[in-house]
């Protein structure tokens, strides 16, 4: 690989030993995937930030890093509680602890201490073209794929290493040719709501483990749809890029020659809910709203359908979103008529690296095919994967309807 | 004495006796962070210690969270002194990297077993079996 004199000066520590290790990280995965140089990036988002995945000696690894600074505008993924409310949702008190130490941890190497699995949602959208170290799977996947910007699927590690130094190693989606559609995936289900493109997404990540998928079909993409069709693709199958003809902006490409793989029609989609869903009937401890955190527009409608209604006292209701969004979301007036009807909105964390099996959930609903996918396995609950607007009934009644 | 061509993934230079492993490793999930003892019931090295060896084995899987067990290994001074790998991955280069473990990988053959002295120098690429 090609290093520059001031990159091998660097690995020779002259910048320090933090930069040192940095640098080795990125020229040992360059190594690894043949990468022929370095690139510089624009920003990165770091994962490993809930002290329920990043552990003791994750932590004691940030922390070794200061004094060094990062070197380019960088976030976070979401933590395990809100950093201001974690008392009132429950969280124990020795997790908060650890869990300050953390994001003090990155603070001090000049972090942006936003804590969110959307940033392109909340002041930090890439550009087209543009090189980015991103380690959130759903961000990864929705930049790519929806912005056109360029990042592999980070590691929580390797996206700090680029956080120091600036720079990832030039392979995988970084290049043109790992970019262009391998597969046809048609689509013929009709669409509706979000929950049917994070099913949607759900099969798509499945079935395409190794192509880059070329959507043709689908009804509509926005913002929100985008989102949630990218986390469940990247939970399901390390999806990291797919195109969707007359949305994306890498779509415009040839294509002759690409072959049809696969055809998603309405009925798959409906299977998902089934497939999803460890049990059909009983009491609900939790409904949470926002894996990937709820955008302003799901905010709103949630709003709209709480309004002079009353969540179940047997039953919680939960939203996750980023701070930027609940301060518009607030100063909208959405956020008072979800909390007068009994709801929550908390912001940096979510249902999945929140420390759920220590706060006394055993069953929970989700509108998203990830949390569904995950949260049996992270935080040892049963789930219900349903549409949103059934979500907020069952948050009504406390129970299945 | 044998020298095998290999790959440097992550620098330095260690001497000791192998440990070798047919089937995968995932350091999150196959190794006890406390102890370094595989925990995995099924795999080939179950109930041993990967603390002082030479650890070779086939490729990588799992969590990205390997990479901090592996550099929580070292910092309990558990860590193997180095690693021989047929194809590396970047969770287990990222944590070997972290931990300053030499770690290599597309060694020339990979005719391997335990119990055997072996000296890995990653910074010249060479596996001595003296």
């Amino acid at each position: 690989m090609y290093l520059t004199n001031k990159q091998e000066a660097i690995l020779k520590g002259e910048e320090g030993w933090a930069k040192k290790k940095c640098l080795e990280i990125i020229v040992g995965l360059g190594e690894i995937y043949g990468a022929d140089r370095l690139i510089p990036v624009a920003s990165t988002q770091i994962s490993g930030v809930s002290y329920k995945t990043l552990g003791e000696y994750g932590l004691q690894w940030v922390e070794s890093l200061a004094p060094a600074k990062v070197v380019v505008p960088s976030t976070l993924n979401p933590a395990g509680m809100d950093l201001c409310c974690w008392l009132e949702m429950g969280v124990p008190e020795e997790f908060a602890e650890k869990q300050m130490r953390v994001i003090r941890a990155y603070e001090r190497l000049g972090v942006i201490t936003l804590c969110s699995c959307t940033p392109y949602l909340a002041g930090f959208a890439p550009r087209f073209g543009e090189h980015v170290a991103w380690s959130e799977s759903s961000a990864v996947c929705f930049v790519n794929s929806f912005l056109g910007t360029r990042t592999n699927r980070e590691g929580g590690p390797s996206a700090l290493a680029s956080a120091i130094t600036g720079l990832t190693a030039n392979y995988g989606l970084h290049l043109d040719e790992n970019r262009k559609p391998t597969a046809i995936v048609k689509v013929s289900a009709k669409l509706f709501g979000l929950s049917d493109y994070s099913a949607l997404g759900y099969l798509l990540g499945k079935a395409v483990q190794h192509d880059i998928p070329y959507l043709r079909g689908l009804p509509s993409l926005d913002v929100d749809e985008a989102k949630a069709l990218s986390a469940a693709a990247a939970a399901s199958g390390n999806l990291a890029l797919f195109h969707a003809e007359g949305f994306t902006p890498e779509s415009r490409v040839d294509i002759s020659g690409v072959g049809e793989r696969l055809h998603i029609d309405g009925r798959d989609v409906k299977e998902v809910y089934e497939e999803l869903s460890t049990i059909r009937s009983g009491k609900i401890d939790l409904v949470a709203i926002g894996c990937p955190h709820a955008s302003l527009a799901e905010l709103k409608a949630a709003a709209a359908l709480l309004n002079g209604k009353k969540v179940s006292p047997t039953s919680k209701l939960w939203f996750f979103t980023s701070l930027p969004v609940k301060v518009l979301a607030k100063r909208l007036g959405f956020i008072d008529i979800i909390e007068g009807a009994g709801g929550k909105v908390f912001t940096d964390c979510c249902m999945i690296v929140a420390p759920l099996e220590r706060m006394g959930f055993t069953t929970i609903a989700v509108n998203s095919a990830k949390a569904a996918l995950y949260a049996p396995t992270a935080s040892k609950v049963d789930v219900v994967f349903t549409t949103f607007e059934k979500c907020v009934d069952i948050a009504l009644e406390g129970r299945l309807v | 004495m044998r020298v095998i061509k290999c790959r440097k993934i992550s620098a330095g230079r260690a001497e000791g006796l192998s440990l070798f492993s047919p089937a995968p490793i995932s350091f999150f999930g196959t190794i006890d962070p406390l102890t370094s003892e595989v925990i995995e019931k099924n795999h080939p090295l179950y109930g041993q210690r990967i603390a002082g060896k030479i650890l070779i084995y086939p490729t990588g899987r799992g969590s990205t969270v390997g990479s901090y067990v592996l550099y929580g290994l070292s910092r309990r001074g558990l860590a193997p002194k180095a690693i021989i790998m047929k194809e590396a991955e970047p969770i287990v280069a990222v944590g070997a990297i972290m931990a300053d473990i030499p770690l290599v990988d597309r060694p020339e053959s990979f005719d391997f077993k335990s119990g055997l002295h072996i000296i890995v120098d990653a910074d010249r690429g060479e596996i001595i079996i003296p």
